[in-house]
């Protein structure tokens, strides 16, 4: 009798794991989860100012900083319902694939390899940036091609990285990295004298710069070398959360298309154009169609404006950072950013 | 006698035969021990199945096929030639080679102060007694990563930049870049000088041999290490000069940036190098403290009525005694310093975690499998160090006659 108990004991172990069903991670349900736990959990970087970075009050602000709280005024109607999470460029991917955070919003180039092998779906793209050089003016280069033999400060796992190496090597320059996992480290490596080059997008650039003792006594040289699409990124396989975040995106452009701001979105309400109805959800249903409330784009720029107002706000000429629309403009107005209908 | 034992004997032996197998207690403890073990086979097998399962849900690339692919990014310090061509297998072999050149030279200068420190704390010589102590209480109370970030940010700054070097002399420079030195450039005959080289050492080991046994045998200890020397600098001289092998410098010459020729070696190196030999040696030290300590003071004692000198008495009779103590604690410092190596990556030298788990892994995406191979190196670099270390304490262990 005991006998038989054990060898039952024993074939059930071998049972379970021959129809193990393994605990499904994540994958469908993001929305949900998120409206249960009540606020979206935002990867973004240790501190770019511009982008993601904390202000003298120790909020979190920036231009993919409000890309999150769109998405929470979008779904709660509360532009605040974001956490955040401070993430390395060597740690963002397997933080956004792990389920640890909903939406990686973190200053991340859009490539194929990354969009195809690591499970992760770009969402858009919120800023052309393009990589550049930092260099001391007293060095007097005035271009990178004149760069033979520098020490070049790198941050650890970027395309940056890859880009220099080949920008580099085409041109016959012979240089050598250095190369830090925060970026941190990277800039005081480079105020320090450890390295003649500091090189990395020029928007961030741009932002680093003013993170310089002597600001004034540096210069980013024109030159651009490389395509850098930054946008956000969620997981594969929740085409539902992906969608949502898709169109928090176009919304901000087609507001800014239609003239929808922040200021005037209330008197907007009224407007006869039907475009603008439809994108405050005055008429028709969208909102129900990525499982949101209907007045999600009143939601959104009632709380944060459109495109165009995030962009000065945080990078535009007006701005400590002062980057030009350029590229970064809507397509009428000559840029590329271009916003599908909602319709 | 004899039956009374047969009977017990037998008596003991029946009694099993009688009883249910389920009761038999070796038959129950072998039956444990297999459920035991399928217990934690399923385990693994579930966890990894599970685990692969998920990443193929998820779209996640799988496998090992990325050590061919071209790895497209820099490395600024490598001991084999390497470009941005170069595969991913190539990069692991860089970091594992910059890994096992901090590790194996901070071992052994670790091993070396280590042991002047613990002596030193040890000193009838109050001033040197007390500054080893101080030394070695607040290196081994301060974070490790503080100690790297502090020899690197807080000495780097200090040093000149590129344009106001420190020329020192035999052609060495000093700057914030690191050091630059004159880079030997071999003939190609010089082969035979290395081969002499070699001779020599190996003739050298003959000879301390025999200054072994004949002291053991006689008493009288022969000028061993001054035949060696002679040994060494003669067969090396002969061969040079009978070869006509050439030797010259490439001295650095400041040019644009930088200095060129010469060998580079770069401050994250140095600062490296050198947080983790002090930050290990104070730990030497103290494990040496003890184990001289441990010796008892009759042993010194003894050699001193021998007539023996203070070094001799160190020498022959407390450290070979002290060995026994100190070479298993020795070992996991040794284990400590080489997996402590992996926090270079914060300042920027390019060892395995920097380069592999870092770069690389960030460029494949494929973060099980990079994580698994590096994890699995410095389990076999461990393993590999734990076993010569276990023989040489089965080298040096108390031998009963």
């Amino acid at each position: 009798m005991q006998k038989k108990l054990l060898l039952a004991a024993l074939a059930a172990t071998f049972g379970m794991s021959a129809t193990a069903s393994y605990a499904a991670s994540h994958g469908a349900g993001t929305l949900q989860a998120v409206m249960d736990k009540g606020f979206v959990q935002c990867g973004v970087t240790g501190g770019v100012r511009g982008f993601s970075a904390p202000d003298e009050n120790n909020n979190w602000t920036g231009l993919e900083v409000d890309f999150c709280r769109a998405l929470a005024a979008a779904i709660f109607d509360d532009a605040d319902a974001v956490r955040y999470t401070p993430l390395t460029s060597t740690e963002r991917f397997a933080a956004l694939s792990s389920g640890e955070i909903d939406v990686l919003s973190r200053t991340t180039t859009w490539t194929m390899t990354r969009d195809t092998s690591l499970g992760i779906n770009f969402v858009g793209v919120m800023f052309y940036d393009g990589q550049g050089f930092m260099v001391r003016k007293s060095d007097g280069i005035t271009s990178a091609l004149e760069l033979g033999g520098a020490s070049v400060c790198i941050e650890a796992g970027t395309t940056t990285e890859l880009n220099a190496a080949d920008y580099f090597s085409s041109n016959n320059i012979d240089v050598n990295t250095v190369v830090f996992e925060e970026q941190d480290e990277v800039l005081k490596a480079y105020e320090d004298g450890r390295c003649d080059v500091y090189t990395t997008d020029s928007s961030a650039l741009a932002a680093e710069r003013l993170n310089l003792e002597d600001p004034d006594a540096h210069l980013i040289l024109p030159q651009i070398i490389s395509k850098e699409p930054l946008g956000p990124s969620v997981r594969q396989g929740d085409d539902g959360w992906f969608n949502l975040n898709r169109w928090v995106y176009f919304l901000l452009l087609n507001a800014e298309e239609l003239g929808v701001t922040q200021a005037n979105v209330d008197d907007m309400l009224a407007s006869d154009n039907p475009a603008i109805k439809r994108l405050l959800g005055v008429e028709g249903t969208y909102g129900e169609l990525i499982g949101v409330s209907n007045d999600w784009g009143y939601r959104i720029i009632k709380a944060l404006g459109n495109y165009g107002e995030m962009y000065e706000r945080h990078v535009g000429p007006n701005t400590e950072i002062g980057i030009e629309r350029g590229v970064n403009a809507l397509w009428t107005d000559g840029g590329i950013q271009y916003g599908p209908p909602v319709r | 006698m004899a039956s009374e034992n047969d009977l017990k004997s037998s008596r003991i032996s029946d009694a099993p035969a009688k009883a249910s197998l389920v009761n038999d207690p070796k038959v129950r403890a072998i039956f444990y021990q297999f459920l035991l073990l399928v217990g934690v086979v399923w385990f693994f097998v579930y966890i990894f199945g599970n685990l692969n399962a998920n990443r193929a849900s998820q779209n996640i690339r799988t496998g090992f096929d990325f050590f061919s692919n071209t790895s497209s990014f820099e490395i600024g310090f490598t001991l084999i030639p390497y470009d941005r061509a170069s595969t991913f297998a190539d990069v692991l072999l860089v970091g594992l080679l910059n890994t096992l050149l901090v590790s194996v030279i901070g071992i052994v200068l670790a091993t070396i102060l280590g042991f002047a420190l613990g002596i030193a704390r040890l000193s009838s010589n109050w001033i040197l007694a007390r500054l080893a102590t101080i030394v070695v209480e607040t290196l081994r109370n301060i974070p490790l990563l503080l100690q790297m970030f502090f020899w690197y940010f807080g000495v780097l700054k200090l040093m000149p930049n590129v344009k106001q070097s420190l020329e020192l002399p035999l052609f060495i420079v000093f700057n914030n870049r690191g050091i630059v030195t004159p880079e030997p450039l071999f003939s190609d005959n010089f082969g035979i000088v290395w081969t002499a080289l070699l001779v020599a050492i190996i003739a050298s080991y003959f000879v301390t041999r025999w200054a072994k046994a004949r002291q053991d045998a006689t008493g009288i200890r022969p000028p061993a290490a001054r035949i060696n020397t002679a040994l060494v600098i003669g067969f090396v001289a002969i061969a040079w000069l009978a070869s006509g092998a050439s030797l010259d410098w490439s001295i650095p010459v400041l040019q644009g940036f930088n200095y060129k020729n010469g060998i580079h070696i770069p401050p994250e190196f140095l600062a490296l190098l050198w947080a983790l030999t002090l930050y290990t040696a104070v730990f030497i030290a103290e494990i040496v403290r003890a184990g001289i300590l441990a010796v008892p003071k009759g042993q010194s004692e003894a050699a001193q009525s021998l007539g023996l000198k203070e070094g001799d008495r160190l020498k022959q009779v407390v450290i070979p005694q002290a060995l026994r103590v100190i070479v298993p604690p020795l070992t996991s410092q040794y284990l400590n310093l080489t997996k402590n190596s992996s926090l270079a990556v914060a300042i920027g030298y390019p060892e395995l975690v920097s380069v592999f788990m870092g770069t690389s892994l960030n460029q494949t995406g494929q973060a099980v499998e990079v994580v698994l191979v590096t994890m699995l190196i410095y389990l076999a670099l461990s393993l590999i160090t734990s076993a010569f270390m276990n023989w040489y304490n089965a080298r040096i262990a108390l031998t009963e006659r």
